[in-house]
């Protein structure tokens, strides 16, 4: 009895909060190497273990049938999906994640202040406010996540589609949104003003996503991510838990800080991407008059790779469109063999989520060491032998007017392409052109097993 | 708690994970997100505080569908993030 009401006492349930937020910290903090970053996903796992626990124990929360019910669902749904994703389609997932949290907000948000209603009224406003902006923010980012993941998985088309006016659609909706919001918070009790803003949440998230094409997803990923965050932390001030607050901060940082990266990589504002139509456009036709490029073959391209001190590779998402990676690993390990210091080049924007190329190295038993970021081996470059450019085209484009990994300061360059199209965002190339540039066309796993037999009948 | 206090802790916990997640490399940054994901499934708290209050059967019925996602967010999250992690190895040989 007396251990019952203990654990019960609200300020042993704080403090397990305390815990289990500190244990997010830690684990995000030993993210910051490849060697601690599974030991902290464990503790971060731990620290959520703690505050469920912790949130059962509270003496108001009953209908365990209803919790299980819930939690049962959820499991069913989530581990086959996590057992089975594949690595190439990681942004989907990650996509869907931000969608169902951002729900789950929404959601949380819309009963509360249903059952403050039903209780005699609307909650006092330093409930309601944070409640208003959670249901917001979590219905835009819900709708959002589910565009993304559509266009992602190619259900929808990954081109720009956008209407006449769509910015004025877009602060219309906006408006209604604060507007409602606005007029719950001065105190007009309706549960179909919540609806209203709940709905013009949804059609703006939905159509703020749309316009935005293929190549941006990666910064569309991350501003969802912190969108998801923020209203995890307004709904943790609407209920008053600490540890909601913390984590849903900690989140709203993690995706604030990767859309800021994916935007400089880009080198486009925020606001230039939300404001949309581009990447996706349809290739420009290539101003290739009076240029020549110069074809090569897999046996030449065997000699130089074979015979180079250092090579870099330049992997681009083609490189996974072709399930090139293990061939990739394959021809990396027959240099090594023969001395040659290989390593691989990692644009920011290389895959279609941040970081989505080192992982699918690292699938292909990449050690990490391998991978290096764009700043790292720039300054390598100009001491690289040979820089062997895979599926990539923006990445390494001189006028792509963001910034590039500068294989043109290597001894040369090899181009694996398919044909001579443009990249996504639909500027010709000038690095194809140049002298110590040569290029390889055809599919790029066939062309690398052709250069790997090459290397190995050295 | 009163609405500043908790507006504290808010910006605090802000600048903390500005701090811890400027020092996450490149490389883990789709972990890192994944992770995230994970942790962010805390909402997953605010279903189960207010289920059992809840009266009838569209609040009850919302509040699953929201506990069933909080849930979908950290089982999913922790153990996509985990399968992931598993696959960054270091050359063999060196320590």
């Amino acid at each position: 009895m007396y251990i019952g009401t203990f654990l019960q006492d609200p300020d042993f349930i704080r403090s397990l909060y305390i815990v289990a937020f500190s244990l997010f910290i830690i684990d995000l903090r030993l993210m910051n190497h490849p060697r601690t970053a599974r030991r902290g996903n464990v503790l971060g796992a731990i620290g959520m273990a703690i505050a469920v626990t912790a949130t059962l124990l509270i003496k108001e929360v009953g209908d365990y049938g209803l919790i299980v019910l819930g939690v049962g669902i959820g499991t069913a749904v989530g581990v086959p999906a996590a057992r089975s994703v594949k690595m190439t389609a990681m942004p989907q997932m990650v996509a869907l994640f931000n969608g169902v949290g951002g729900g789950a907000v929404a959601l949380i948000s819309f009963v509360e202040y249903r059952e403050s209603l039903a209780a005699g009224g609307n909650p006092a406003l330093d409930a309601l406010i944070p409640a208003l902006f959670a249901a917001i923010i979590g219905s835009v980012s819900f709708w959002g996540s589910n565009i993304a993941f559509g266009k992602l998985q190619e259900i929808i088309p990954g081109r720009p589609i956008q209407l006449p006016g769509q910015q004025f659609i877009n602060l219309g909706l906006l408006a209604i949104c604060v507007g409602c919001a606005i007029a719950i918070a001065s105190g007009t009790e309706s549960e179909g003003l919540f609806i209203v803003i709940l709905v013009a949440a949804a059609v703006l998230g939905n159509m703020f996503v749309l316009p935005i094409g293929g190549a941006d997803m990666p910064v569309v990923i991350s501003l969802l991510n912190a969108f998801t965050g923020l209203s995890a932390a307004a709904a943790g001030l609407a209920l008053d838990n600490v540890a909601l607050i913390v984590a849903g901060m900690l989140v709203g940082a993690s995706g604030s800080i990767l859309t800021m990266l994916m935007a400089e990589a880009m080198n486009r504002s925020i606001a230039n991407i939300f404001r949309g139509g581009f990447g996706g456009t349809t290739a420009i036709a290539a101003d290739a008059e009076g240029k020549s490029v110069r074809s090569t073959d897999p046996a030449d391209v065997a000699i130089q790779l074979a015979y180079a001190t250092r090579v870099a590779v330049v992997p681009g998402y083609g490189l996974a469109v072709a399930q090139a990676q293990h061939t990739v690993r394959d021809l990396a390990n027959a240099l090594e063999k023969r001395g040659v210091d290989v390593a691989y080049a990692i644009h920011p924007v290389a895959g279609r989520m941040p970081g989505h190329m080192n992982v699918l190295l690292a699938e292909a038993d990449v050690p990490y060491e391998q991978l290096k970021e764009m700043d790292e081996i720039n300054p390598e470059l100009p001491q690289t032998d040979v820089a062997l450019v895979i599926g990539a085209n923006d990445t390494v484009n001189p006028d792509a007017g963001m910034p590039i990994i500068d294989v043109g300061s290597t001894g040369s360059v090899i181009v694996l392409k398919r044909s001579m199209n443009t990249g996504f965002a639909g500027i010709d190339n000038p690095l194809f052109y140049n002298e110590n540039t040569s290029l390889l066309f055809g599919d790029a796993k066939e062309s690398v097993q052709k250069v790997l037999k090459e290397v190995e009948e050295l | 708690m009163d609405l500043l206090t908790e507006l504290t802790i808010l910006v605090l916990a802000a600048f903390v994970g500005f701090e811890v997640i400027s020092k996450v490399p490149n490389t883990l940054h789709t972990p890192l997100m994944s992770a995230t994901n994970a942790i962010h499934g805390i909402v997953l708290l605010g279903g189960l505080y207010l289920i059992g209050p809840a009266d009838g059967f569209l609040n009850e019925l919302l509040l699953v569908i929201a506990i069933a996602f909080g849930t979908i967010n950290v089982v999913g999250g922790f153990l996509v993030t985990d399968r992931m992690l598993e696959m960054f190895r270091q050359k063999p040989g060196r320590d």
